[in-house]
């Protein structure tokens, strides 16, 4: 029974780590039609703007409240990225899918190459928090605090974006600018500025899985925002391009699926189990759990 | 009286095809003028090209002038606000959004919305606010999508097909709504059926191939049976106005 509620509870961790990646790529996708392969960029933005806030960032510290600040610094930094690179990059290619992926594709390199020259290659030790270095015992199982925080910060998340897309009208744009961009647009709306509010939440959400992820993993590498997405575009494929619900429901289906499989199976069975979940919702249900609707 | 809208030398050429060449004619500054033609003529792509929703990479010219603003230099958003209000074809309301919301998001910035004139034309749209669009019959759909830009002042409607696919009664419903719309607002009409357009239009132009075939009074373009069935390959009766 305690391995059970270990695995589950450790499998969420998992899942809440691809959610926070997940929701804002899945949003863009919906909303923008935009496949942004530079999203783990912006894990990693917030991953080392956290890492060096900690240090060098007055008031924060890798424990308690300085924490806070550190992992709030990260948060900032990764929105503002992401809004740059929407204004700068993304926004003359609109409707121009080739180019878009060339962009976000090299962006991706460009900024993990970036990373390596400037703090190296070498996975550095990250803040961890004393309560996050502990374990909380929960039906027989010790369950690792960092887990509970990444679960507790995502279920956090979703709540606050689904507030967000129901009770407020630029959310109200979001989610018929999913259904029908130009309707949206034939209403007198300008969409291009809710682009820009999408790529900066999203940014904002992956810089906290930065944050929380190096907490999690315990350190912080160049190349840990690109292995992460791959888990991420799955659970927006899964989930459904556009659908924050659906994103939630598939992360956590792909992370149960992988630590299960990898604890009762051998190592790496887990991952090859996730690509054929994939494969059979492809060809079952190809608009995924919830279609192309935003769930609010 | 200046018209409302000039459309004048309008090229439109999506993905190498020549849909509009050369289209060119006037919308008076009231009444309803009607845009007829067979199918695949470009009536659709002519409202899409006013509105500026023609698909990227189509190649547009000519001029299009609604009052005095250039429609082609200027965003889509920026004419709706300026009060271009476009009902397209297929309804196109916002499936998963309550009917409620779709007003909601009609809603112009500056503009008190005009839910009163609204839900005085359509009552069922009040009573279903909390009820999601795609849910709706085709009939209370429409009602949504051309209430939607009632919300609004407006100095001209585009209108495309608003009755296409309706029941009868509906279709009659459709009908007495523009109307009442047209006693307020000039309507640039492209409809299919034409005891409609006997009902409503005052003005015609008919397009042929991505031209102008011809413009005229309404009345006597369906007047003339000949002249109907040469134009648009129908008798001039239709069902249900």
């Amino acid at each position: 029974m305690s391995t059970f509620v270990l695995l589950t509870l450790t499998g969420l961790g998992l899942a809440a780590l691809y959610f926070l990646v997940a929701s804002g790529l899945s949003l863009v996708f919906g909303l923008a039609d935009v496949l942004n392969f530079a999203h783990g960029l912006f894990l990693s933005v917030g991953a080392y703007a956290t890492w060096w806030a900690a240090d060098h960032l007055p008031g924060a510290g890798p424990t308690g409240f300085g924490f806070v600040l550190a992992a709030a610094f990260g948060v900032v930094a990764g929105a503002a990225v992401a809004a740059l690179v929407e204004l700068v990059l993304i926004r003359p290619l609109y409707s121009r899918t080739i180019e878009q992926v060339l962009v976000t594709v090299g962006l991706s390199l460009a900024g993990v190459a970036l990373l390596q020259a400037t703090w190296g290659a070498d996975p550095r030790p990250f803040p961890r928090p004393e309560w996050t270095r502990g374990v909380t015992g929960i039906g027989g199982a010790n369950i690792p605090n960092a887990s509970l925080l990444l679960v507790l910060a995502a279920a956090a998340v979703l709540a606050l974006l689904l507030l967000f897309l129901r009770y407020t009208r630029v959310g109200l744009v979001i989610r018929a600018g999913v259904e029908n961009r130009e309707m949206v647009t034939a209403l007198g709306i300008d969409v291009r500025k809710a682009f820009t509010l999408v790529f900066a939440i999203g940014g904002a959400a992956a810089a906290l899985a930065g944050a929380l992820g190096g907490v999690y993993f315990g350190s912080v590498s160049p190349a840990q925002g690109g292995s992460l997405l791959i888990f991420a575009f799955i659970v927006v494929v899964i989930g459904g391009m556009g659908s924050v619900v659906g994103s939630a429901y598939a992360a956590v289906a792909v992370g149960l699926l992988q630590q299960f499989v990898n604890y009762y199976g051998t190592a790496g069975l887990g991952d090859i189990c996730v690509v054929a979940l994939l494969a059979i919702v492809l060809l079952v249900r190809p608009q995924g759990i919830a279609g192309r609707a935003v769930t609010a | 009286m200046n018209p409302i809208l000039t459309v004048d030398d309008l090229s439109v050429r999506i993905a190498g095809l020549h849909i509009l060449q050369g289209v060119t004619f006037t919308v008076a500054p009231t009444g309803v003028t009607a845009l007829l033609g067979r199918n695949g003529v470009g009536k659709t792509t002519t409202l899409r090209a006013i509105v500026g929703l023609t698909p990227r990479g189509a190649e547009v010219s000519g001029a299009i002038r609604i009052g005095k603003q250039s429609a082609l230099s200027t965003p889509t958003h920026r004419l709706v606000r300026g009060g271009l209000g476009y009902v397209p074809e297929d309804r196109c309301v916002f499936a998963g959004l309550t009917v409620a919301e779709n007003l909601r998001l009609a809603e112009r910035p500056g503009a008190a919305p005009a839910y009163d004139r609204v839900f005085a034309l359509f009552p069922e749209l009040s009573k279903r606010a909390k009820q999601r669009a795609g849910t709706l019959s085709g009939g209370q759909q429409q009602m949504l999508a051309i209430g939607r830009v009632l919300l609004a002042d407006n100095t001209l409607l585009l209108v495309d097909e608003p009755t296409k696919g309706l029941a009868p009664k509906v279709v009659t419903e459709v009908a007495e709504a523009l109307e009442a719309v047209a006693e307020e607002v000039p309507v640039l009409l492209v409809e299919q059926n034409l005891a409609v357009v006997r009902r409503l239009a005052r003005d015609a132009v008919v397009l042929a191939a991505g031209q102008v075939a011809w413009t005229g009074a309404a009345a006597r373009l369906l007047g003339e049976p000949e002249l109907t069935k040469a134009l648009l390959g129908v008798g001039s009766t239709g069902v249900h106005a």
